[in-house]
């Protein structure tokens, strides 16, 4: 049991007597990788989501490479949208069931932190094997291998303001019992941008133009969901575990 | 690494408490204060508040009213003190069926405190999961998964614990464990706050009530001779 005053417990100082911040990030990511390890379904349903959805393309509308080599990048973009989409229900609701959570908000780290880690273990699961897979799918869409590489870079920077702007959303609806659909409905139009701006500099590598101004912009939208979606999301977890 | 306690001898002080959830109000006019030594029961039928109380003592729930003093001082002023001198078990303890109890321990604490894993594999040992633990805690029943929640007593350094229906699903062996370890905790100076609906066999608890009568609510704290108490 270890020793004890003799009297009172002795009141313990945050800073000093509690693990750093860093060493408590890693232990949260470290347990969501762990668990997406070891249940295997979360790892791959949206990867096979996404292979899916751009299989019915070309199934779909038309299997010609003048179409598909036109279409490839918005389709694979909006692919991998979808599939961010679908796995961030999963990204804060289980640990909200079972408890996990509310041992999180109440660690002495500040939250959004450890929220931040929790956001890269999701982006590390669902969107990095994402981008890895593009390659493949791309060059099943007739996309030039220029192309391909442009739009893997987008990918790249854009699955993880993917994930920060989607962890707002499902940190909102955590508490809801019926909050999947209320999520997309939330997350999809502030979407829009990182789509216009992926597929756009995709289209302009096409036709051969600069595209190091759009990537630019791309890592400053990056920047800009890295700073304030871990507050936002944050603040949205305390609200949903003050209702619970 | 510590401070004593200061100015005030109370780790938490409640002033005029009141919380209202859904229309209907749990409990008003509700002040206690616990100090170090002592143990609480909330005590009240299903639904009068006893978890939502123990929530907000904790800092999870604001829809409160009120005053919450930490150590004599407000306590939203110090939130980084309150969260890492306060434990708080809830009765979903946030264990993962596909993780084993070692690795739960692990991840719950590694925030927290520093521990060895020789340090959690005896606490794990102590309360009986020795032969359990690299077995996920899905195979385990609902008892044996209460038990690597309460391990975390067994080398839990904060001043103030929190324990909402600690003694859920356990065998009575287990329960008369648990109320040992309470005991000596308290002896040693700790401070305990916590809800359960059986009679534990603990001497010299403070009584806080919650729920008196439909459409009555009320709330008010008994005065045993351990801990000051007011009257809402």
């Amino acid at each position: 049991m270890g020793s004890r005053q003799p009297l009172a417990v002795p009141l313990l100082d945050p800073v000093n007597s509690s693990p750093g911040v860093w060493h408590a990030m890693v232990a949260v990511l470290r347990r969501d990788l762990r668990l997406s390890v070891r249940q295997k379904q979360d790892l791959l349903n949206p990867l096979l989501f996404f292979v899916m959805v751009v299989a019915l393309f070309p199934l779909g509308v038309s299997p010609e490479s003048s179409f598909l080599g036109e279409a490839g990048a918005g389709i694979l973009w909006v692919g991998a949208l979808l599939a961010t989409m679908l796995s961030l229900d999963h990204l804060f609701r289980f640990d909200f069931e079972d408890g996990t959570l509310e041992q999180i908000a109440l660690q002495p780290q500040p939250l959004f932190l450890l929220v931040l880690s929790k956001i890269l273990a999701h982006w590390l699961v669902t969107g990095l094997p994402l981008v890895i897979l593009t390659p493949l799918l791309g060059l099943m869409l007739y996309l030039d291998g220029n192309s391909v590489a442009v739009l893997c870079l987008t990918l790249l920077i854009g699955t993880p303001v993917l994930s920060l702007i989607g962890s707002v959303g499902a940190a909102l609806t955590v508490g809801l019992r019926a909050g999947g659909v209320l999520l997309s409905l939330l997350v999809i139009p502030l979407y829009i941008p990182v789509l216009i701006f992926g597929t756009g500099t995709v289209m302009a590598a096409g036709s051969g133009a600069d595209v190091s101004g759009h990537l630019a912009l791309m890592a400053a939208m990056l920047v800009l969901a890295l700073v304030l979606a871990p507050l936002a999301a944050a603040a949205a977890l305390k609200i949903s575990l003050s209702a619970s | 690494m510590t401070e004593p306690l200061q100015q005030a001898d109370h780790l938490l002080k409640a002033q005029r408490l009141e919380c209202e959830r859904d229309g209907r109000t749990l409990f008003r006019d509700l002040s206690f204060s616990i100090v170090p030594g002592t143990l609480t029961r909330v005590e009240g039928p299903n639904g009068s508040g006893k978890t939502t109380l123990l929530r907000i003592l904790a800092g999870l729930n604001d829809n409160w009213s009120g005053h919450i003093h930490w150590c004599g001082r407000p306590r939203h002023k110090q939130w980084d003190s309150v969260r890492r001198n306060t434990l708080y078990l809830g009765h979903r303890p946030g264990i993962k069926g596909v993780l084993t109890p070692m690795e739960n321990l692990q991840a719950l604490v590694a925030g927290r405190q520093a521990v060895s894993r020789d340090v959690l594999s005896r606490a794990l040992v102590q309360v009986g999961l020795g032969p359990w633990q690299n077995v996920p805690c899905e195979h385990l029943s609902a008892g044996q998964k209460r038990r690597v929640a309460l391990a975390r007593l067994l080398f839990a350094d904060e001043p103030l614990w929190l324990l909402d229906e600690a003694f859920t699903a356990l065998d009575v062996e287990a329960v008369a464990a648990v109320e040992r370890l309470l005991a000596d905790r308290v002896r040693d100076g700790g401070a305990v706050v916590m809800t359960t609906h059986h009679q534990p066999a603990l001497d010299d608890m403070q009584r806080i009530l919650l729920g008196h009568g439909p459409g009555q609510p009320a709330a008010e704290v008994s005065d045993e001779p351990v801990a000051e108490v007011s009257h809402g």
